[in-house]
């Protein structure tokens, strides 16, 4: 166990290893443009979770900043999932219904998600609502055509089985249907997750008052440079920290299906 | 695709546009906040011979056209590496693992900073966001490698380059061409996400222009042409893949879509 532990460990020896270089080198450069990663942790620290313990060690600037950023970005990408997996699972068992729609979906699909925002910004203004729109629709046709074809395919013998038992239809839908397409459902829900966090960005970047990626904006107009730094590297972190979160819920989820495989 | 889902799908989208006429008719929705569909439509068109706008168009897909040769040139022979030698590939997949989830976009007010020419930093952007697909994708397929193919050629005395292109790369190739497909999708979103903030010319530029001056059809009407161009580079590389890699759907058991 413990040995096994320090074996995962030992494989990640080029983390430090890179850190140091990145150390070493941004030191001996004295670049202005690319201060030394312990210059921009110290930043990270001081600037957003130097505060009292009360508040969880959080600052003013991390409130006013890096809360909104997540609860928008929560709350968009779990509408936008709920949406999708929804009219996703309704579409895949109605045929008729999506070949209506699907040269619909299929070109909202193709749009490049960030094309919309400025339409956005001229329906809806500046603020949350931006963000919650750009987040929703940048995130839903993944998770859509996903649960689609989930819904679509599956084993005629389950459904057939689910007859025979004289399952109701919302048994059917709970225990045959949407764990049968749970897997394809997952898959879009991940790509949706990192597509969520690119739109939080962009849509922060051109139209808010606050937010993370407000903050950046207003460290690169004022040439804070370690700021500048500091956001970037939170929000790599926040899309490490999602990624990893997720794949440790699908696990959990979807661990009936990898057994079965 | 049958006659009856060509003709359905035909049929949803013009019931969606005579929708959004009639809402837009009828008052329900401002035709000045949201301009008619029939407005749009003929912006659309109007786009197709402006020479403004053709030439914003073609700035980016040159923007992705490079940046996607760029990612290729680096990211294939850096997955064949990584996929061939287990050690290299476990010692390094850490950092990519760290690097890979980190939005491209957030990296565009540094990009900005380093490249003072908006084109440059829109490239290099452009190249760092689709490395990954390809990266792993590429990965992914080198492993997937029948060993015994790989055997049969060393013992007939081939060496380790000629395996990796006799063998490894056409057994990959599926794999490549799918991350390609996605690196293409990840390209146009941030040529004209870098558009947007950063400026210089292309579509991205050409939306907040229209979108400054409260040109609300015409904003649409690109909009129109990027989901058109989205769908077609999408269709291209899908019917591509289907008609070089039959052979890999026939063994893989997989519906030839």
């Amino acid at each position: 166990m413990i040995l096994s532990l320090l074996g995962r460990l030992g494989r990640l020896w080029i983390v430090p290893v890179a850190l140091a270089v990145w150390e070493l080198a941004a030191r001996e450069a004295r670049a202005v443009y690319f201060p030394p990663p312990s210059g921009i942790a110290l930043h990270v620290y001081e600037l957003w979770f130097s505060g009292p313990p009360a508040r969880l060690f959080l600052t003013d600037d991390a409130v006013a900043h890096i809360l909104p950023s997540l609860g928008r970005l929560l709350l968009g990408w779990s509408a936008a999932c709920l949406l999708g997996v929804v009219a996703g699972v309704a579409l895949g068992r109605s045929a008729r219904l999506s070949q209506y729609l699907s040269p619909l979906i299929h070109f909202a699909r193709s749009l490049p998600p960030p094309v919309l925002l400025p339409v956005f910004l001229v329906l809806v203004g500046v603020g949350t609502p931006l963000q919650l729109a750009g987040i929703v629709f940048g995130v839903v046709w993944p998770v859509l055509i996903n649960s689609i074809d989930g819904a679509r395919y599956i084993d005629r013998q389950y459904l057939d089985t689910a007859q025979v038992f004289g399952l109701s239809r919302r048994e059917r839908l709970t225990r045959v249907i949407l764990p049968a397409a749970a897997p394809k459902i997952f898959a879009g829900l991940r790509l949706s997750v990192a597509l969520a966090l690119i739109m939080m960005i962009i849509s922060e970047l051109l139209g808010s008052t606050e937010g993370v990626g407000y903050r950046l904006l207003i460290a690169q107009s004022q040439l804070d440079i370690l700021t500048m730094w500091a956001a970037t590297l939170l929000l790599g972190v926040l899309g490490i920290l999602f990624n990893a979160a997720f794949l440790a819920v699908e696990r959990r989820v979807l661990g009936w299906h990898r057994a079965a495989l | 695709m049958t006659k009856g889902t060509l003709s359905r799908g035909a049929a949803g989208v013009c019931g969606f546009l005579l929708i959004a006429e009639a809402l837009g008719r009828t008052g329900v929705i401002d035709p000045v906040v949201l301009p008619l569909a029939s407005t749009v439509l003929g912006e659309t068109l109007g786009l197709a011979a402006d020479p403004d706008f053709l030439l914003q168009l073609g700035n980016t897909l040159d923007a992705c056209g490079v940046g996607l040769l760029f990612s290729v040139a680096i990211a294939v022979p850096a997955g064949v590496l990584l996929g061939t030698f287990r050690k290299v590939e476990r010692s390094a997949r850490p950092l990519v693992e760290f690097l890979r989830p980190i939005p491209s976009v957030a990296l565009i007010p540094v990009a900005q900073f380093l490249f003072r020419d908006p084109e440059y930093a829109k490239v290099s952007l452009v190249i760092f966001a689709a490395s990954w697909p390809l990266l792993i994708n590429t990965m992914y397929g080198m492993r997937e490698v029948d060993p015994l193919a790989k055997e049969t050629l060393r013992s007939f005395g081939f060496g380790p380059l000629a395996v990796i292109g006799r063998v490894s790369l056409p057994s990959a190739a599926p794999f490549i061409v799918t991350g390609l497909r996605i690196a293409v999708s990840v390209t146009l979103i941030v040529a004209v996400s870098v558009e947007l903030f950063v400026g210089g010319t292309g579509l991205g530029t050409f939306m907040s222009a229209a979108a400054a001056g409260n040109q609300r059809a015409e904003m649409l009407g690109a909009v129109v042409w990027a989901g058109l161009l989205g769908l077609a580079a999408n269709g291209l590389l899908a019917g591509a893949e289907r008609r070089l890699f039959r052979w890999h759907h026939a063994r893989t058991g997989e519906p030839a879509r």
